[in-house]
Formats: C-alpha cells, sequence, structure tokens
C-alpha cells in the first residue's frame, strides 16, 4: 500500500506534476513519498507559526499600549515628562538616552573593533588568527547581565576614581562632563555598550577585510605602499560597506541591549548633555518599572517598547541588507599579508 | 651594457614547492628582456622575486641574492618599500583599485608619496594615461570608477598607474594577454619608447612579441633557466635543443 503510494507519487511528478516541481523545487529536487510531503507541511507549519507569533506580539503591544496612544497621541514622542504620580507620560528621555549611549558605544567601540579587526585580518601571524578570532567571537556569546556585573564591580571604581576625574579635568567646561563623577551614569553606560559590541563589529569586520583579494594588497604595495599605507588604500576601502554593515549591527545590539545598561545606567528620568549624569533607555525603563506599573503607566511603558521595537527593527534589517549584499557578493577566502 | 638586475643561486619557494630553481640571471640596464616559458614554469615568480612581492604570499619565500644596482634587495638593511618604489609592476590579472575613480587609480602611488600639488597630479595623470594608450578612451570618464572599463582598459589603466611614479624598472607579466591587437600594439610601442629610460622585464606567451620587442630573452622550463641570450640569439641559433623546440612549437 506505502509502496504503491509512493509510487504513485513518483509518477505524478514525472508526469503531470512536472512543471509545478520545476516551480517551487527545493535545492534537491522534486518532493518523492508521502513522508517528504507531510515533513514539509509539518516544517511549513512550523515557520508559518513563527509569523504567526510576531503578529500576534504586535497587535497584543498595539492593544495594550492603546490607553497610552489614546491618551497623548503623537506627542507621546516628544514628551519629556514622565511622572506616575500626575500620569503624564513621554518618550522623549529614553529616546534620547538610548540614542546617546548607543552613539557613544559606537564612536567608542567602532574604532576599537576595527583595530581589533585590522590586527586580525592583516598583522596577526596565521597560527594566531584562527584562536584570536574565536575568542573574539566567544565575547559576543557572553550573557549581558555578566557585563553588567563586570561593570559595576570593576568598571565602575575606575570610572570614578580615574577616567571621570580625567574628562572632568580636560573636558569640563563643555556641556558634556558637568556634575560629580559618581560612576552610575551614561557615560559607563555608554562604555560597557562600546566594550559589548566590540566582539560583532570586529569578527564581522575581520570576515570584511579577509575577503580582500590578495591582488588588491599586491596593487597598493607594488605602488610603494607600507603595510598601514596599504591596508588603508586597498583593504579599508575595498571592505567598506562590510565594515559599514558591521557597525549597524552593533548599532542594533547597543540600542537594545537591557540589562548591563539597567545595571549601569543610574536610572534617573530625566534629558541632560552631561554623560556624568544618571539617565534612563528605553529598555533599562521598562526593566526598571514593569514590576510595580500598572493602568496608564504599564501602558506607556507598552508603548515605549513598540518605539523600541520599530527602531530596532529598521536598523537590524538595514544592517542584514548591507551585511548581506556584501556576503553575497565577495568570497569569503583569502586575505592576509 | 650594465647589469641592473642579477640574480644569484635564487630559489623561490610556495611552501615546500619549489618554483624557482637556482636561476642566475642578468637583466641588462636600459633594455627590454624577455622571460619566456610554457604556463606554470615560473615565470611570473620570478619576477615576482625582483620587487619583493614574492614574500607577500602566505608561505612562500625566497633564497639566494637579488642585486639592484649591485645591492642585494633581500639584505636586512634593505627597505621592501624603497625597492618597491624602484622597481614597478604590472600584474597578470588587471587589479585597479575598484572605489578609486579612473583618475585616482593613475595618481595612487604620487599621493603615497605625498604628492598634493593639483597641477603635477593632473599632468602625470595625463602623461601617464597617454603612455598607456588609453587617454582617448577614458579623458571623458575621468571620475568613473576603475573597474567600469573594459578587462584590457583596466590593464593599461594599471600600466598608467605603475609608469604614473616613475621607477627605474618595470615589470610586466603578460601585460597584453587580455588587449587586442590594436591596444597590443600601442603597448609595445609603448615599452620601446621607455627601453631608452627604463629598464623592462615583460613575462609573454607570445613569442612574435618577444621576438619584436626585446633584446634579450630568458627561457625558463619547470622552474629552471634553461637559456638566457640575445633576443636574436635565441630565436635564430639557440644553444639548447629545449629552448628551440618550444620557440618552433614542437614541445611536449
Ligand atoms: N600561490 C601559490 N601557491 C602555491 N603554488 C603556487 C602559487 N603560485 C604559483 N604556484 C606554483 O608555482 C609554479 C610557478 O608558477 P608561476 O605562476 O610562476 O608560473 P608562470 O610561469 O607564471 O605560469 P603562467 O604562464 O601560467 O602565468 C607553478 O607550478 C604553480 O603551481
Ligand atoms: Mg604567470
Amino acid at each position: 500500500m506505502v509502496a504503491e503510494a509512493s509510487e504513485h507519487g513518483r509518477l505524478d511528478h514525472a508526469g503531470t506534476g512536472m512543471a509545478k516541481a520545476r516551480k517551487h523545487s527545493s535545492p534537491i529536487g522534486p518532493l518523492a513519498s508521502t513522508g517528504d510531503m507531510l515533513f514539509k507541511y509539518a516544517v511549513m507549519a512550523v515557520a508559518l507559526f513563527t509569523l504567526v507569533l510576531v503578529w500576534f506580539l504586535v497587535l497584543m503591544m498595539l492593544f495594550e499600549a492603546g490607553d497610552s496612544i489614546a491618551e497623548f497621541g503623537g506627542g507621546f514622542l516628544i514628551g519629556d515628562v514622565w511622572d506616575p504620580n500626575r500620569e503624564v507620560y513621554g518618550a522623549l528621555p529614553f529616546v534620547f538616552g538610548t540614542l546617546l549611549t548607543s552613539a557613544m558605544a559606537i564612536l567608542i567601540g567602532v574604532p576599537l573593533s576595527v583595530g581589533v579587526a585590522i590586527y586580525l585580518s592583516e598583522l596577526s601571524p596565521p597560527w594566531l588568527r584562527e584562536p584570536l578570532s574565536f575568542l573574539v567571537e566567544l565575547l559576543a556569546a557572553v550573557p549581558s547581565v555578566i557585563y553588567g556585573l563586570w561593570a559595576m564591580y570593576a568598571l565602575r571604581p575606575v570610572m570614578v576614581d580615574t577616567i571621570e576625574p580625567f574628562f572632568k579635568t580636560v573636558l569640563g567646561w563643555t556641556p558634556f562632563f558637568e556634575g560629580e563623577p559618581i560612576g552610575l551614569d551614561k557615560f559607563t553606560a555608554g562604555i560597557i555598550l562600546a566594550i559589548m559590541i566590540i566582539p560583532t563589529v570586529a569578527s564581522v569586520s575581520k570576515e570584511a577585510m579577509m575577503a580582500v583579494p590578495l591582488s588588491q594588497r599586491e596593487a597598493a604595495l607594488s605602488l610603494g605602499a607600507t603595510r598601514y599605507e596599504t591596508t588603508r588604500m586597498a583593504v579599508l576601502t575595498y571592505a567598506r560597506s562590510g565594515i559599514f554593515g558591521a557597525c549597524i549591527l552593533g548599532l542594533g545590539r547597543a540600542i537594545g541591549e537591557t540589562m548591563a545598561v539597567t545595571m549601569t545606567i543610574g536610572n534617573a528620568n530625566l534629558i541632560s548633555w552631561s554623560l556624568l549624569d544618571p539617565g534612563q533607555t528605553m529598555s533599562s525603563l521598562i526593566a526598571n518599572n514593569w514590576g510595580e506599573a500598572d493602568g496608564l503607566q504599564l501602558s506607556a511603558l507598552i508603548e515605549i517598547g513598540i518605539v523600541l521595537f520599530v527602531i530596532a527593527l529598521v536598523v537590524n534589517v538595514f544592517a542584514r541588507l548591507i551585511v548581506g549584499r556584501f556576503m553575497k557578493a565577495v568570497p569569503t577566502t583569502g586575505g592576509g599579508l | 651594457m650594465a647589469d641592473k638586475i642579477v640574480t644569484e643561486g635564487l630559489n623561490a619557494y610556495f611552501g615546500d614547492v619549489r618554483a624557482v630553481k637556482n636561476v642566475d640571471l642578468r637583466i641588462p640596464e636600459r633594455a627590454i628582456t624577455a622571460v619566456i616559458g610554457p604556463s606554470g614554469c615560473g615565470k611570473s615568480t620570478l619576477i615576482r622575486c625582483m620587487n619583493r612581492m614574492h614574500e607577500v604570499v602566505r608561505g612562500a619565500r625566497v633564497e639566494g641574492r637579488v642585486l639592484l644596482d649591485g645591492k642585494d634587495i633581500y639584505s636586512a638593511t634593505t627597505d621592501a618599500v624603497e625597492v618597491r618604489t624602484r622597481v614597478g609592476m604590472v600584474f597578470q590579472k588587471p587589479n585597479p583599485f575598484p572605489t578609486m575613480s579612473v583618475y585616482d587609480n593613475v595618481v595612487a602611488g604620487l599621493r603615497l608619496n605625498g604628492e598634493r600639488d593639483w597641477n603635477k597630479l593632473d599632468a602625470t595623470a595625463e602623461r601617464s594615461l597617454k603612455l598607456a594608450a588609453l587617454w582617448d578612451e577614458v579623458k571623458g570618464q575621468l571620475d568613473a570608477s576603475g573597474v567600469s572599463l573594459s578587462g584590457g582598459q583596466q590593464q593599461r589603466l594599471c600600466i598608467a598607474r605603475a609608469l604614473a611614479v616613475e621607477p627605474e624598472v618595470l615589470l610586466l607579466d603578460e601585460p597584453c594577454s587580455a588587449l587586442d591587437p590594436i591596444a597590443t600594439a600601442k603597448i609595445e610601442d609603448l615599452l620601446f619608447d621607455l627601453k631608452d629610460r627604463y629598464t623592462i622585464v615583460i613575462v609573454t606567451h607570445n613569442m612574435q612579441q618577444a621576438a619584436r620587442i626585446s633584446n634579450f630573452t630568458a627561457f625558463m622550463y619547470l622552474g629552471e633557466l634553461i637559456e638566457f641570450d640575445a633576443t636574436k640569439k635565441i630565436f635564430e641559433n639557440p644553444e639548447r635543443e629545449l629552448t628551440e623546440k618550444y620557440i618552433t612549437g614542437r614541445f611536449g
């Protein structure tokens, strides 16, 4: 019976179903047996289920945020007060906090990451490259609460005693370093974020640089370029779209990061340009207030979540488009001097 | 005629593979020397040893000496960067910088040397492109990307780029393999003009080309230098039977 059924299936494909089979053929050809068909539908169902789940999530969030949306409308995004006593909620301090700390992460993290990538791709001896690259990638897998703990117990004292006083002395006249060094502030949060994005940005940038053909390096060298000049004119320029994509991936991570930021940013709902003042990001606000919130505040928190979701989604889609294009366009072999 | 480049007991390796074996060769100054031989015999490797480009490949190394004006370019005190500014190279496959315009490609070497004077850069770009027989084709699109050109145009762009820094020696690895007969003839004319001022080493698979433009010819086989002599002698009356067989196409 079973044999007959599968035989029938194969005949069908060989005959009338040919065109159809070709149209949505999998990489290894048309599906032959009933088992295969069952498998296909099962997998399809799971895939559809995830899609439905995401839509459900979005709809639920919109529904739950309904009160807040109705109450504050578009003003929510530019409202700079978050006051549970007066029941007034605005997202601006937290959008500000997220953007500022993410910008710091990029500003500090990207040069370091590119430096690491240059070392790995251009300078390190081959025997060191593999283990070192592996280590860097491993850092991306460290849970963010661990980074947070490390920041509180190891980074904060250094910030308070050395780094923040130094910047206060040198740049104290700018609006960015007003106030006392307390170590639980936007500066510390920005630095921990910068450290956290290094693994991602460095390893994706390294891949992009390794994909630069040797002939490009040779072209520069043959004109009398030094190692440094070769890296600058042949490698970085050739790999620039990949490196840019890596930065956007890093930005995505910085924007969405919750735990480590919540532990270090000081959690104050205010807009201040001084890095030495505490602040709040969208994600840290949610993490901090979720427990006690109800009614309109809960609704507003969920609306914050939607804003965060949209920003993170846009950044990630953008990054994947860029990185995906470069990963396809260039072979991932070669590289190194 | 003085010797510009002299190799002494030159061996070049890729890992354990010896691609160039015990080559002793004297490249005369202000002349064109052709390097011929069947595919894979080590021609590219040999000339890449002459500007320290061989060591750029991972696992590659060189034994023996290469003297440039009597000074060993592999000695501990020699700077590879300086060697490469004096010995320019055009590679077998065109390799323009894809993110640079045609113009920027040509003047890339000058900019490396710190040249910022626009008049000088402009003049050099035009002169080099004219020498490489490319000016007429690209003068209207100097801002276009270097890789927007055809393969043959890219190769001439690379020649212009190498010429722009005015090296003393020019190493060319099959520069005409992607060119049509007209562009090939132009390049040959160019090399002919240049040989009064430059020392030129050209790898070619084209016997007629070697016979037409070179003053001296080196024949290589399986990594060894089989014969080196005046081109006339090599083509009319070679010492070795192997050379004669290769020249006349009765090989293998
Ligand atoms: N990157 C490399 N790694 C390992 N072996 C190589 C490499 N490049 C060349 N070889 C080997 O070295 C030998 C000489 O190569 P080379 O490129 O110098 O030959 P060629 O005479 O220029 O050939 P062609 O005329 O095809 O360009 C060949 O046997 C080749 O297999
Ligand atoms: Mg070759």
